[in-house]
C-alpha cells in the first residue's frame, strides 16, 4: 500500500531496490587475491609504474601491466576519523579512513585502519595489513592495522 | 569560434526541500531569467537548450531532460543532456558555449536542476559516493565528506593548514549569504562555533561541508549580435575564457609530479614541492582547467587581472585547495592568503562573495549555472537589484565586488575528476 505523507502537496513513498551481478573482470585476481592473504598489484611491463588497485593496463602510458605481490607493511599517508557516513555505513561509525603508502607502490591505497584507538591514529603511522578469513569480496577484505 | 556572450540568468531560491517538480522548477529558474530581459526575448527565438542534472538516483526519473524540454515548450528544437557530477553546471555552460560558438545555434538556454530532498540525508550521500569508484573506493569509505577530510589532513600535514584557516572560509561564505536572498542558510557563525560544530569527518565540522539541496538555474548563451538586441544598454558579458580539466577517479591514483605552470608562470617556482604534485593534497584538474582558460582570456597575473571568483566550495578545505590551483596564492598557502583577508568581499580577491555552495546550498546539476548567474549579476553590477531582500534585512550591495570587469566561476566534481573554470568578462 502506498504511505502518504502529505496531502498538498501530495507528497507518497516510491520503493526502489535492485541486485546487480558485477564482475571485477580483468581485476578479479585482487580479490582473489585476499582470500589468500596477499596484496595483488600490477606493474607497468613499459613505464613500471606500479598501480594498487591494480589496472590491467597502464594508467600513465596504456601499455599493459603486469601482477606482483605487494608489501604489506607501510604508513599512512593520510586519514579522517568519520563521524557520519552514508546511510549503507551508519552502523560502523565511527571508523578511521586512510589513504596508506606502500614500499614500490606509486599509488596510495585506500583502507580503513583498525586495531587501536580512533584518536591515535596519525600520519606517518607505520601500520600492515590484516584479511578476513571469511570474506566478502569487498576491498573490505583487507585493512591495516598498527605495526607495533 | 564566434564570441559567445551570457545576457541573463535566473535561480530558485535553494531550499532543503521544494516540493514543485524538477520541471516546474526549471520553469522557475527559466522565467526568472526572461523577465529580466524585459520581454525582449521570445521564447520562440532560442534555438537550443543544454540541460544539466547530476543523478538518476537521486531524481528517480531517467532521460529527465525530455520532461523539461517539454515543460519549457522548447520541442522540437535540439538539446543535450550534460552530466559531469559536480562538474555538471560548468561543464553545461561549456556545452552552451560550444553550441552557439560553433554556429550551430544562436541562442543556447542552459538550465540544470537536482532535488536531493526525495531520500533522507544519509541515503543522498550514499547516492553521492556512488561517484566515487564502486568497486575499490565506495565500499570502503562511502562518504565524500570522507574522502575530502583526508586531502585536508594531508594539506595541513604537508603544508601547516590550520583548522582556524578552515573555519575562517566557512565564516565568510556564512557572512557573504547572509546578504544573498537565494541562499539557503542565511547564518552567523564565528571561527570557535565552526571549529565546536559536530565533527562529521575529521578535521571538517558540519558548517564546513555544503548540505543536500533542491533548486535550478538557468543562463542565457547568445550571439554578440543576439546579446546587443537583448542588452541594448549593454548590460550582458562575454565569455572570453574556459577550461576544463579531469583527473583519475581514485584520489589514491594520482600522480606525484611537477606543478602545471599556469600562463608567464616559471614552473621552477614551484621547486620547493619537490616532485610531489599533485598528490591527495591538490587538483591537479583545477591547474589544468584553469591554465586553459587564463591563456585563451589572455590571463597572466589572475591575482590582480580578476576582479571575483565564483569557487565550488563544497567543503572549506576544498575552497583553499582551489585558491592554489587557480594560482591566487602559492601551493601551500592557501591558509596564509586566508589569514592576510585575500578571499573575503574587500580583500584582494574577493572569493565566493555570493556565499558559495556552503551556505547557498548544492542541488548538484544546477550548481555550476547558479554560479555563473552569480558571475553574471556580479558583472552587471547587480547583486543589490537580484539579491537583496530590505525586509529580511539582505543588502546585496553589501557583496557586490565593486567595479568588477571580469570574474571566474570554477566547477567541480568527484574528488577533482572534472574540473571547469569560465570566465566572464564585461564587454570593452
Amino acid at each position: 500500500m502506498t504511505q502518504v505523507y502529505n496531502v498538498k502537496p501530495l507528497q507518497v513513498g516510491r520503493h526502489y531496490e535492485i541486485d546487480y551481478i558485477h564482475s571485477y573482470g580483468e581485476v578479479s585476481d585482487f580479490f582473489l587475491g585476499l582470500k589468500e592473504k596477499k596484496l595483488l598489484a600490477t606493474r607497468c611491463t613499459k613505464c613500471g609504474a606500479t598501480w594498487l588497485p591494480p589496472r590491467r593496463d597502464c594508467g600513465k602510458c596504456g601499455a599493459k601491466t603486469e601482477w606482483f605481490e605487494a608489501p604489506q607493511e607501510g604508513k599512512v599517508h593520510t586519514f579522517s576519523i568519520l563521524y557520519f557516513a552514508a546511510e549503507a555505513f551508519l552502523p560502523e561509525i565511527p571508523f578511521v579512513l586512510a589513504y596508506v603508502e606502500l614500499p614500490g607502490i606509486d599509488t596510495v591505497f585506500l583502507t580503513r585502519i583498525k586495531g587501536c584507538k580512533l584518536e591515535d591514529v596519525y600520519v606517518g603511522m607505520p601500520v600492515k595489513a590484516r584479511f578476513r578469513r571469511l570474506v566478502d569480496w569487498t576491498p573490505n577484505d583487507v585493512w591495516f592495522e598498527p605495526t607495533k | 569560434m564566434r564570441k559567445v556572450c551570457v545576457v541573463s540568468g535566473g535561480i530558485t531560491k535553494f531550499a532543503k526541500a521544494n516540493l514543485n517538480t524538477q520541471e516546474a522548477m526549471v520553469k522557475d529558474a527559466f522565467d526568472y531569467a526572461l523577465n529580466d530581459l524585459n520581454g525582449r526575448l521570445d521564447i520562440k527565438d532560442i534555438q537550443s537548450t543544454i540541460c544539466t542534472y547530476f543523478s538518476d538516483h537521486f531524481e528517480s526519473q531517467l532521460l529527465f531532460d525530455s520532461l523539461t524540454q517539454d515543460y519549457l515548450a522548447m520541442c522540437p528544437r535540439p538539446s543535450m543532456r550534460i552530466e559531469g557530477g559536480g562538474a555538471t553546471g560548468g561543464l553545461g555552460i561549456r556545452a552552451g558555449y560550444m553550441d552557439v560558438a560553433s554556429g550551430l545555434s544562436d541562442l543556447c538556454l542552459v538550465y540544470g536542476f537536482e532535488k536531493m530532498s526525495e531520500v533522507n540525508t544519509a541515503k543522498g550521500n550514499e547516492f553521492i559516493a556512488l561517484a566515487s569508484d564502486t568497486d575499490f573506493d565506495y565500499p570502503v569509505g562511502g562518504f565524500y565528506s570522507g574522502y575530502y577530510a583526508t586531502m585536508a589532513m594531508r594539506h595541513m600535514h604537508e603544508f601547516g593548514t590550520t583548522l582556524e584557516q578552515l573555519a575562517k572560509i566557512a565564516v565568510k561564505n556564512y557572512e557573504n549569504a547572509f546578504h544573498n536572498r537565494w541562499a539557503q542558510k542565511h547564518e552567523h557563525w564565528t571561527v570557535e562555533g565552526v571549529l565546536n560544530a559536530p565533527m562529521i569527518s575529521t578535521p571538517l565540522t558540519r558548517p564546513m561541508v555544503c548540505v543536500m539541496s533542491d533548486g535550478a538555474a538557468s543562463l542565457i548563451l547568445c550571439t554578440e549580435e543576439w546579446a546587443k538586441k537583448l542588452r541594448p544598454d549593454g548590460d550582458y558579458v562575454v565569455i572570453t575564457g574556459l577550461g576544463c580539466g579531469t583527473d583519475t577517479m581514485r584520489l589514491g591514483d594520482r600522480p606525484k609530479g611537477n606543478v602545471i605552470p599556469l600562463p608567464g608562470e616559471d614552473s621552477k617556482k614551484y621547486d620547493y614541492l619537490k616532485g610531489q604534485w599533485p598528490g591527495v593534497h591538490s587538483f591537479r584538474g583545477a591547474r589544468e582547467a584553469s591554465r586553459q582558460a587564463y591563456a585563451m582570456a589572455g590571463i597572466q597575473d589572475p591575482l590582480h587581472e580578476i576582479d571575483f571568483v565564483e569557487v565550488h566550495d563544497a567543503y572549506a578545505s576544498s575552497e583553499l585547495q582551489t585558491y592554489e590551483d587557480l594560482g591566487l596564492c602559492l601551493y601551500g598557502e592557501g591558509g596564509k592568503w586566508v589569514d592576510e583577508g585575500g578571499p573575503y568581499v574587500n580583500g584582494q580577491l574577493p572569493v565566493n562573495p555570493s556565499g558559495g555552495l556552503i551556505a547557498c546550498g548544492h542541488p548538484v546539476g544546477a550548481t555550476g549555472i547558479m554560479q555563473g548567474v552569480f558571475t553574471l549579476w556580479q558583472l552587471q553590477d547587480a547583486m543589490a537589484k537580484h539579491c537583496s531582500d530590505p525586509e529580511l534585512g539582505y543588502d546585496g550591495n553589501k557583496i557586490q565586488v565593486k567595479g568588477a570587469k571580469r570574474g571566474i566561476c570554477h566547477s567541480h566534481a568527484g574528488t577533482g575528476t572534472y574540473i571547469t573554470v569560465n570566465v566572464f568578462e564585461r564587454p570593452e
